[in-house]
């Protein structure tokens, strides 16, 4: 298949992984931050293939694993009313809120569908005037621009029978709050290469210059994230921290500015709760004063609450990549996928569902 | 947090399996499928037949060995590319007989309309399952209808039981694998998933997929004879050198190799780059989010064989029309018991899961 096979090669993935190794003169701390990334690590065995030298830390780029608990209990309830309908990106339904999940929300009559986009959402609110329908808008700035095209198409055309529950999350705030941790480890970023799709390398370069580290904007082939891996440690090796970009066949400098535009008319930066980690300052994305008809909190007038995580669940430190997945003494026993104690297990871009999934057996 | 819920001494927000409803998931052919048959139906009809948890139960009626089984059909949409609900309502039957060697014989069938449902389309999904038995050379001797108000079922679900009768002494079972045993793979994987799901989604390909649904049993008919010399009157002449076969159907080749594996107390490696899978399924899969290991196929087979025996049934496997693209994908090993191991192509190696519920597309 053209453009994925040549990044699966066996021979240039080997012959990039001596490369790699060969180059670092010692130990070097890298995190990947997109789940999509941690996933295709695992799943070609990269750490494997990389040896002792370097150590891929995860990063909590798993936007199905940082919403947080309460939205999942906001979008049950809603799922329960009747009449409602309640769209969802199909990875969210197995992951438990405080009580349940929108499969069990399902099971027990509520109407909760799953879409590719939102624009099925729309289709669904069109076609049944009598329902209101609900699209959990979750994601980072990937999913964004879609979502807010969405809330944009359902002005235009006056659609008053759909709204968006909103619970999205910016990547750089994070990164921002992972490198000011006294606890930080990490000496070099992966940034996420559909991100900077949409929003192009500026505010990246910025975080390689404020915190003098080392991004490379990268793919998520293994060919990809191997040649980004290099391109980081020749940086580390010289000394340099510098925004280099691997994914030039889908990043531009600039981004995607039809995108960013649609998401800054709908959107607007607020303070937000990640799953595992906490409030982080002006790091998640809510719809405007100007579409406050289409946001299902006010549209249902749903309270605040709050939800406590397990105590015995890691997956705070896991989502700042402090440990790894396999320092839990949980994972495997008393946390799995049919029974997750916290979100990174749930969603395949989880870290600990990767490492469930693909790395028990070393 | 009161209905917080207790595991093992700790506090779950969130326990999936301890929730008091069917979900879909239970229904995926994966691990919920199988707490489901272990938690409620094993212990409500405890017998050894049923005990052996094979696709078909072996039964010995006065000297007679026959195969029986049974399998409910409720795909959406009715129509897709390669079949419809009554092709495949043949198909899955008699190949849930050909794993254990039977050829298949007779078939009941039993349908569950909703009111509403057109009679047209009725006919054409009887005509088709009517077709799919003849061309199996098997006859539907006994059948049942009923209807139910609009609402309480989806256009039409379809029950099959069949019959078959096992040659000579022949016994397949996961637990005849062996270390050293080769897993050979009948050809391309997915197709099946992937044609429903292209139709659902509204997918278009340059060539469009299509579901691979067919009868195995004259594929499986063509291995027994290169395995035993198992003649087609049922003779047998030595040992037979297959252990056991699976139809990789829902939860995909995954669960199927899962299911040896756990059986067996072995583990399976298989080789990446040996598992064929259509560059149309591959662009699906990649589009869609979702691994074509664990995509359905209704007309593959995967085979435990003895390894000195693996060619020559490999090269039977390739000479019947169903069969041309089989490979060698795997071999049984002592290391790793219950769990399925793939090199990848990059040469490292990961765990092949089962999931837990049905695969759910990534979001991003």
């Amino acid at each position: 298949m053209k453009y994925i096979d040549e990044y699966r090669d066996h021979r240039i993935a080997h012959a990039l992984a001596a490369e790699i190794c060969s180059r670092a003169s010692r130990k070097w701390v890298l995190m990947e931050i997109c789940g999509g990334q941690t996933h295709t690590i695992m799943r070609y065995g990269l750490d494997e293939l990389l040896g002792e030298k370097i150590e891929l830390v995860h990063g909590p780029g798993c936007p199905v694993c940082v919403t947080p608990l309460e939205m999942i209990d906001k979008a049950i309830e809603l799922a329960s009313l009747p009449n409602v309908t309640l769209v969802s990106y199909g990875d969210m339904l197995r992951v438990p809120g405080s009580r349940s999940d929108l499969f069990h929300a399902k099971a027990k009559g509520g109407d909760v569908r799953v879409a590719y986009t939102p624009v099925e959402a729309l289709k669904i609110a069109r076609e049944d005037p009598r329902r209101r329908v609900v699209f959990l808008a979750i994601g980072f700035e990937t999913t964004a621009p879609a979502n807010a095209m969405a809330a944009w198409q359902a002005k235009q055309e006056g659609l008053r029978n759909f709204s968006m529950l909103v619970s999205h999350v910016l990547v750089p705030p994070a990164i921002r709050a992972l490198m000011s941790s006294p606890a930080n480890r990490v000496q070099g970023f992966i940034a996420p290469g559909h991100v900077c799709t949409v929003m192009g390398c500026e505010e990246y370069e910025a975080l390689a210059h404020d915190f003098r580290v080392p991004f490379v904007v990268a793919g998520f082939e293994p060919v990809d994230l191997l040649q980004a891996v290099l391109m980081l440690v020749r940086q580390l090796e010289a000394g340099s921290a510098e925004l280099e970009n691997q994914y030039v066949r889908s990043v531009q400098a600039h981004g995607n500015p039809a995108a960013r535009k649609v998401m800054q008319d709908v959107f607007e930066i607020a303070d937000q709760k990640w799953r595992g980690i906490g409030p982080i300052a002006a790091s998640g994305l809510r719809l405007r004063e100007t579409y406050a008809d289409y946001d299902a909190v006010r549209v249902f007038g749903l309270h605040d609450s709050t939800a406590e995580e397990p105590a015995e669940c890691i997956s705070s430190q896991v989502l700042q990549g402090l440990k790894k997945p396999t320092e839990c003494s949980a994972l495997g026993s008393r946390c799995t996928p049919e029974n997750p104690l916290g979100a990174p297990m749930v969603s395949n871009e989880g870290a600990c569902a990767a490492y469930y999934h693909y790395r028990r057996h070393t | 947090m009161d209905e917080t819920k207790t595991i093992t001494g700790i506090i779950c927000p969130a326990p999936l399996p301890a929730g008091d409803t069917v979900v879909l998931g239970h229904g995926s052919g994966g691990k919920l499928s199988a707490e489901l048959v272990r938690s409620i139906f094993l212990p409500a009809f405890q017998n050894p037949e049923l005990a052996k948890l094979n696709d078909q139960a072996v039964l010995n009626v006065n000297g007679t060995r026959l195969a029986f089984t049974t399998d409910s059909f409720v795909v959406k949409p009715l129509f897709f590319s390669g079949g419809n609900i009554g092709s495949l309502a043949v198909h899955g039957t008699i190949n849930d007989l050909a794993m254990a060697g039977a050829r298949p014989l007779f078939l009941s069938v039993a349908f569950i309309l909703e009111e509403g449902f057109s009679l047209t389309e009725l006919r054409r999904v009887v005509n088709s399952l009517s077709q799919a038995a003849a061309d199996a050379d098997v006859q539907v001797v006994t059948g049942d209808t009923k209807v139910v108000e609009r609402g309480s079922g989806d256009q039409i679900f379809i029950n099959t039981t069949g019959i078959g009768l096992v040659p000579g002494s022949l016994e397949l079972s996961a637990d005849r694998a062996r270390p050293g045993d080769k897993v050979l793979l009948s050809g391309y994987i997915g197709d099946h998933g992937i044609a429903i799901l292209a139709q659902r989604e509204g997918l278009e390909f340059e060539s469009p997929i299509q579901s691979d649904s067919a009868a195995l049993h004259g594929l499986v008919a063509k291995m027994l004879e290169a395995s035993t010399g198992i003649t087609p009157s049922g003779r047998e002449q030595r040992g037979c050198a297959i252990r056991c076969m699976r139809d990789p159907t829902r939860g995909g080749l995954s669960s199927a190799l899962n299911e040896i594996a756990e059986q067996s107390k072995m583990g399976i490696q298989i080789e990446e780059p040996m598992i064929p899978i259509r560059e149309e399924v591959r662009g699906a899969c990649e589009m869609l989010g979702l691994d074509p290991l664990y995509v359905a196929n209704e007309g593959k087979l995967i085979a435990i064989v003895e390894s000195g025996m693996a060619e020559p049934i490999l090269q039977a496997m390739r000479r019947h029309p169903l069969g041309t693209e089989s490979r060698l994908i795997g071999t049984v090993t002592e290391r790793s018991p219950g769990t399925v191991i793939m090199r990848t192509a990059l040469g490292t190696t990961r765990i092949v899961d089962m999931l837990a519920g049905d695969q759910l597309p990534r979001i991003c």
